[in-house]
């Protein structure tokens, strides 16, 4: 299947803004953090297809996946 | 006692004379300073029914109980006043250095009252205040008072608050400006210094804000320092992007208001974004007084360069505007700092604007060759002017976007709550937020209860945005908290890092007092319902805890987010329960004995 994963703030130093992935049905988040070098816990959002989900969810083709570091305002 | 000064600074422009008297401590203990005692004393000194533009009205210019203390982002102070643009209480906040410094000078507190025959500034070096002459600056931008002033002073360490020609032209979207680049921006309060005849207040003060508890200080200011320090947002998000990191995390949850409302996607966000701005127009970080995050910018552009541009702005000149022209925002932001005008409001009224031409409702010949429509970046720069001088339609476009819909018989294009124009979060897609609009006592505003924090951004712990759940009572905390936050004149992001008990902690350790968490919140709580009262005895019911219908009634229309509506009918209720109001949402009276009002 494929996904796009988008890269935001200091996970995109060293690595990219937008990216199109091929993964193995069934794979999770977490499929996408380990080849990038991100660690769960370096993540403080993390959204599919605009869902806050965690690092054990279940992908499915054509999800678009938003990776954050924190990050705030007002 | 340490934190406060004790004294307040009355002004009466009308007979021309200047006064000081106590700081009532009795009241500082139950409302703090700040937007909490300031907002009190204006309940209890102002008529609810007084035209906001009339002598009547005043203008308190307060600090916070730790403002120029070594507590962490203490630069704060607060403008309380009767709103012109929607009658209700006024309350808004500005950093920089200028509060600090008019707590050096000897003042919690300054009060604006009657009105001058003639333009003149207040000049306050320590003990001697002055009413000068202002006709030189009067009808000059907010650098150029700035400037010109400091230079006849002779001293630079002097600070300088304006208004612009904006604020002396009266329009309701005009703010006040302190320290040439900060706002207290919103509700129109920059018209009320106008109306008064006051260009701008010079603050020069060579004292010194006390801890009562100096070496219990020492303890709390380190720990409250490690956690601002050791925070993602605080420590690393807000310092590396400022606040307009947030386009790109508010644009992928699907809750970034595109043209007017019409959409809550963008899909070139990231040409505006925090980390587009870092890396193509960044300069340097430009701190307010003693605060270790340093989210404010100082940013270049074609042409120039000056102070931001933050979140809100990037957002109202920027997707909100159909722009993703980020010189054409900074350009606006610059004009708004010059002639002392609310991004928000000035951005969010041009948008407006842009649906009435898109829908017919505004003609051609109405815009005297000014393009005014979604997309058009240079159009919208030359509004911002316009607005500001009141020239042509700019003149309708100052009294904010509520009466210029309104005009044309179609107010439900106005995005405001209370005719506040809505800052950047599309509230169908975040209930608790949702919530908070309907309910701030200014109006539309994410400042009074950023529900934002945990909804979206997780903090401090992660709540289903799309949920009813508990939403209710997290709101009311916020907005207590919040007013805590306020009243002591600090900046709201430190609670991205800081709690309830850290607050408790600071404000004993400087002002000696021995505040409980609970007493503490009890004092936002007690803030919050004065104004509420306030607006209550001004004609507002709940009738107007609302939204703009298409935010009420229609679906998100695009993006991750699309379908998604906001279910006020079911919370409204909720909400009002946990206040202790009744059904009209109004607060019972053993809710006001319990607080002792």
């Amino acid at each position: 299947m494929r996904v796009t994963v988008k890269l935001f703030a200091t996970f995109r130093d060293g690595r990219f803004k937008v990216e199109e992935r091929e993964l193995p049905e069934g794979s999770k988040v977490m499929s996408v953090l380990e080849p990038l070098n991100i660690k769960p816990e370096e993540v403080a959002i993390c959204l599919v297809n605009g869902q806050n989900v965690d690092e054990q969810h279940v992908l499915n083709d054509g999800d678009t996946i938003a990776l954050f570091p924190p990050v705030g305002g007002g | 006692m340490g934190g406060y000064t004790g004294k307040v600074l009355r002004v009466n422009l009308t007979e021309g004379k200047t006064s000081t008297e106590p700081l009532n401590m009795e009241l500082a203990r139950k409302y703090l300073s700040g937007r909490g005692l300031a907002g009190k004393m204006f309940a209890d000194e102002v008529a609810a029914d007084v035209d906001a533009l009339s002598p009547e009205n005043k203008l308190f210019i307060a600090t916070g109980a730790l403002t120029g203390t070594n507590a962490p982002t203490s630069g704060r102070y607060v403008v309380v006043t009767k709103s012109p643009l929607n009658g209700v209480i006024a309350s808004s906040n500005s950093g920089g250095q200028w509060g600090a410094h008019l707590k050096f000078a000897g003042y919690d507190m300054v009060i604006l009252e009657g009105k001058a025959d003639r333009p003149v500034y207040i000049s306050i070096q320590d003990d001697v205040v002055e009413i000068k002459d202002a006709a030189h600056v009067w009808g000059k931008d907010v650098y150029a008072t700035t400037e010109t002033l400091k230079q006849e002073f002779g001293d630079d360490k002097a600070k300088v608050l304006s208004i612009g020609p904006a604020g002396e032209n009266l329009s309701l979207i005009s703010a006040v400006m302190n320290d040439l680049y900060r706002a207290a921006g919103r509700s129109g309060v920059g018209a009320v210094m106008g109306s008064k005849n006051v260009k701008a207040i010079l603050v020069r003060g060579t004292g010194k804000v006390e801890n009562a508890n100096a070496d219990v200080m020492k303890n709390v200011l380190s720990s409250a320092l490690g956690k601002l320090r050791e925070n993602g947002v605080t420590g690393q998000g807000l310092p590396t992007y400022g606040t307009a990191v947030l386009v790109n995390i508010i644009n992928e949850t699907g809750i970034y208001p595109v043209n007017n409302f019409q959409e809550s996607y963008d899909s070139q966000a990231d040409l505006i974004s925090g980390e587009t701005m870092t890396a193509n127009h960044l300069i340097k970080k430009d701190p307010c007084y003693r605060c270790p995050i340093a989210c404010g910018r100082y940013s270049k552009w074609e042409g120039g360069e000056g102070a931001g541009p933050e979140y809100e702005t990037v957002w109202v000149f920027g997707s909100n505007s159909g722009i993703h022209d980020f010189d054409a925002i900074h350009k606006a932001n610059d004009w708004c700092n010059r002639l002392g005008l609310d991004t928000i409001s000035v951005g969010a009224t041009i948008a407006a604007g842009m649906e009435l031409v898109q829908r017919g409702y505004i003609k051609p010949e109405e815009l005297d060759g000014t393009p005014l429509e979604f997309g058009n970046a240079a159009g919208m720069v030359e509004w911002v002017r316009k607005i500001g001088y009141a020239e042509g339609l700019g003149a309708k476009m100052a009294l904010g976007s509520y009466r210029l819909a309104e005009s044309y018989g179609a107010p439900e294009l106005s995005m405001t709550v209370k005719k506040l124009e809505i800052p950047a979060y599309d509230p169908r897609g975040v209930q608790g937020q949702g919530l908070q609009f309907a309910t701030s006592n200014r109006g539309g505003c994410h400042v009074r209860g950023y529900m934002i924090s945990p909804e979206v951004l997780g903090l401090p712990e992660k709540l289903d945005r799309t949920s009813l759940e508990g939403k209710a009572t997290w709101v009311k905390i916020f907005q207590d908290l919040t007013a805590v936050i306020d009243s002591l004149g600090l900046c709201l992001f430190s609670s991205f890092a800081l709690g309830l008990s850290d607050y408790a902690a600071l404000v004993n350790a400087v002002t000696g007092e021995n505040y409980s968490d609970e007493e503490l919140l009890a004092c936002g709580e007690r803030i919050w319902n004065n104004e509420r009262l306030h607006n209550l005895r001004v004609g507002y019911s709940a009738a107007e805890d609302t939204l703009p219908k298409r935010l009420l009634n229609d679906p998100i229309v695009d993006g991750p987010s699309k379908g998604q509506t906001l279910k006020l009918a079911e919370l409204l209720p909720q909400y009002y329960a946990e206040r202790g109001w009744d059904g009209a949402g109004v607060p019972k009276p053993e809710l006001l004995t319990k607080l002792g009002m």
